[in-house]
């Protein structure tokens, strides 16, 4: 994927050559179409079923009319510049928004088919079924093992001691974090290394075993080193998990992604195969952002 | 001049000291090119001639105001003639006081005997030149370190790093006063308490059972023999302190965690200024609903049950003083739980745990040391409070966990012990010191074990 790389710095110098007026100068409205997003937003087996979808925090719009499905077993990446929408749209899967109470979503939002917004829905089993890893990493200030033992805990998923500890070893092995911890169980969480505290929170959220994992910038808090592993990670979850990543790193949407997204001021510009957002984006707007114009 | 008189002159001083070094400073860096060139802002000449001016000031004034009436006494006594000088010490501050009254005119000269109008005519004139040399002193030390000051400010002086290090000692002076405070209190009531134990042995006011601290005055009087049982206070202290915090830790707790977790902003910002203003109330009040409302209600409560109940209950008093002490428990803990970090609230609730799970597995041990700190504070105000076991719970020492019974607690008791006249060396009063010192002991026993209990249990979140 790095071969990329300078086919994109050739395609900005082209760019640049080619079209007299910078994109930024012109106003967005002209380029934008509410609601029209360019590429294939949709797929066939569709695991998130998301159509005109707004979200409003009191009188700011904050996502404007997005349509989008999540594939099955996919990885798909939200990327875009800041204050663009990804996160609070990423937000809006696990209904994280409900805790802030000027933020309205309206649209049709469905998991497997089930409406998310649906009165009678269940938070609780709608989280349990949707995990979600935070930018910054917030193990409980408790030991390694009750942290990862939380979620079985809450839902009931172990009958015995014996059964609890399989379920933290295996998540603490798919997150690749066992070897390192194995022997120190009962130390306190928060006295990890940053990475090794993020790992814990995908081993949390593994745990009560979810469908789909939400990772919002699960990286930009971590070392280069860090990084590697939980993307390392990522590509081995693909195979079991439905993964949803925001990231301001187009590094790594290209790295780990099958599809990316392309947020703008709250529209959803462009969805695509990450090779093609990535070597011949559809979108100016999407260009000029991969090609590090602005964002 | 009087001694307020003169600190306020200094501190007027001290201004005008400020004013011309600020200005000499100033008018030094102008023909330089600025003040920019001066190594310290002119503020910091200013404030540095004025603490030049003022400090040095002071202290001369505070020193002179603390000995100048020990060196007057002094002074007078030794200038008494042989036969009238006194043989103690107590004779000697009789002595004094007539001096002084007889000096003020309070105490007609035809009253005393010749060599005390002497004595007064001397003590007015020491007074007097007293007062001259200070104004003198103090005025010109004043001025002169003011003038030194002013004189050495050059563009090259570094009076930034001067007057930060004053200022250091200053905020450390401030500091130390507030402790050397704290550890006079300490001396103070460990030397009564000493003589009290000296007068009523240690285990029979530790282990006695008995409290009636009727003593006789004269040795003609008849009077019951006093005894000196702590024990009975304490538990009434105890039994009241815990029917408080039964009643506050739980409400004050739980409306805590409703503000902090659940309510809206719009109900948030109505009813937490309300449930502190349960703290603005004066004890007095809440004293007499104790008394008037709540106290009888309890009786006839317990009347009509068939369970038989004093007017005066432990159970009023505790109950409206747990009502009284709700702010601190509430207040002090929803300001702990909104600093717990909202990434943990996010990590609980993406995790498929309920509002009530996290709050019980989360953000309560993360928040426990704050909650512990203002549950002390409610505990230390509970065994502190007077006036509303006086007035509901009554003065009876009555050794009983029946929280229906009237009992007494040990502040009440040191209360009553040292209202009216008293004096000042029989075991009565003294027994207020050593209820003092056994109070403090058990506060600060208390503080050292939830500070181990909260050390032991708290989940640090960094």
């Amino acid at each position: 994927m790095n071969t990329m790389n300078p086919t994109i710095a050739k395609e900005a110098d082209h760019q640049e050559i080619e079209t007299v007026t910078p994109v930024r100068e012109q106003p967005e409205e002209t380029i934008i179409e509410e609601g029209k997003t360019v590429g294939e937003p949709f797929a066939d087996n569709a695991k998130f079923k998301l159509r005109d979808v707004n979200v409003s925090y009191g009188d700011t719009r904050a996502i404007k009319n997005i349509s989008l499905d999540v594939a099955k077993n996919e990885v798909i990446a939200f990327i875009g510049p800041s204050g663009c929408g990804k996160s609070t749209f990423l937000r809006c899967l696990n209904r994280m928004n409900d805790s802030i109470e000027i933020c309205k979503v309206t649209g049709s939002l469905q998991l497997d088919d089930q409406d998310i917004y649906d009165r009678r829905r269940d938070v609780v089993e709608l989280r349990a079924r949707v995990g979600m890893v935070f930018q910054k990493p917030n193990p409980f200030p408790k030991s390694i093992y009750d942290n990862v033992a939380y979620g079985p805990r809450i839902h009931g998923l172990a009958n015995r001691k014996s059964d609890l500890d399989d379920i933290v070893e295996n998540s603490l092995r798919k997150a690749g974090l066992w070897s390192e911890v194995k022997d120190r169980l009962d130390a306190t969480a928060t006295g990890m290394s940053g990475g090794q505290q993020q790992r814990l929170c995908i081993a949390r959220a593994i745990a009560v075993s979810p469908e789909v994992i939400l990772m919002d910038e699960p990286c930009s808090a971590l070392d280069p080193i860090a990084t590697a592993r939980v993307e390392e990670l990522m590509a081995e979850m693909s195979e079991s998990y439905t993964i949803v990543i925001v990231t301001h790193s187009m590094q790594q949407a290209a790295r780990v992604s099958n599809r990316t997204a392309y947020f703008h001021l709250g529209h959803l510009v462009e969805v695509n195969e990450t090779n093609k957002v990535f070597t011949s984006p559809e979108h100016e707007l999407t260009e000029s952002y991969i090609t590090g114009r602005f964002g | 001049m009087q001694p307020a008189n003169l600190l306020l002159l200094t501190i007027v001083l001290s201004m005008v000291a400020y004013g011309l070094g600020y200005a000499r400073s100033r008018s030094l860096a102008m023909p330089m090119g600025g003040i920019r060139h001066l190594k310290s802002l002119p503020f910091y000449y200013g404030a540095r001639a004025a603490l030049w001016c003022g400090i040095p000031a002071l202290l001369v004034l505070g020193l002179w105001a603390a000995f100048q009436g020990k060196v007057i006494q002094t002074l007078i006594i030794g200038s008494l003639p042989q036969e009238m000088l006194p043989a103690s010490e107590g004779e000697a501050s009789l002595l004094l006081s007539k001096i002084s009254n007889v000096a003020s005119g309070s105490l007609p000269p035809g009253f005393a005997e010749a060599p005390i109008v002497e004595a007064a005519e001397r003590l007015k004139a020491l007074r007097e030149q007293s007062r001259m040399f200070m104004t003198t002193l103090v005025v010109s030390v004043s001025v002169l370190a003011g003038f030194l000051g002013w004189l050495r400010v050059r563009p090259a002086l570094n009076a930034r790093t001067q007057v930060e290090s004053i200022l250091k000692w200053l905020f450390f002076a401030c500091a130390a006063l507030a402790i050397l405070t704290t550890i006079g209190i300490i001396f103070s009531v460990a030397f009564e308490t000493f003589r009290f134990f000296q007068k009523i042995p240690f285990t029979e006011f530790i282990f006695g059972s008995q409290w009636s601290p009727q003593t006789a005055l004269r040795a003609d009087q008849v009077a019951a023999q006093g005894a000196f049982g702590m024990i009975p206070l304490f538990t009434g202290t105890l039994l009241i302190s815990a029917i408080a915090m039964l009643v506050a830790v739980p409400v004050g707790l739980l409306s805590a965690i409703y503000l902090s977790e659940y309510a809206n902003r719009k109900v948030r910002g109505v009813v937490k200024p309300l449930l502190e203003m349960l703290a603005g109330i004066p004890t007095v009040v809440y004293g007499f609903f104790a008394a008037l409302t709540v106290a009888p209600f309890i009786s006839n409560f317990a009347a009509s049950l068939g369970i038989d109940a004093s007017s005066q209950s432990a159970l009023a008093a505790g109950g409206v003083m747990g009502i009284m002490i709700i702010p601190f428990v509430s207040s002090l803990s929803d300001d702990v739980i909104n600093a717990v970090p909202q990434t943990l609230r996010d990590g609980s609730l993406a995790l498929g745990a309920t509002q009530s799970e996290t709050m019980k597995k989360v953000i309560f041990p993360a928040a426990l040391p704050g909650i512990m700190g203002g549950v002390l504070l409610a505990v230390s105000r509970a065994i502190g409070e007077t006036m509303i076991v006086v007035m509901a719970a009554g003065l009876a020492a009555n050794l009983t966990a029946n929280p229906l019974e009237t009992v007494t607690t040990v502040t009440v008791q040191i209360v009553t012990l040292l209202t009216g006249d008293q004096e000042f060396d029989s075991a009565k009063t003294l027994a207020a010191f050593a209820l003092g010192a056994m109070l403090f002991l058990a506060t600060l026993l208390l503080n050292v074990v939830a500070l181990k209990i909260v050390r032991k249990y708290r989940e640090q979140y960094d």
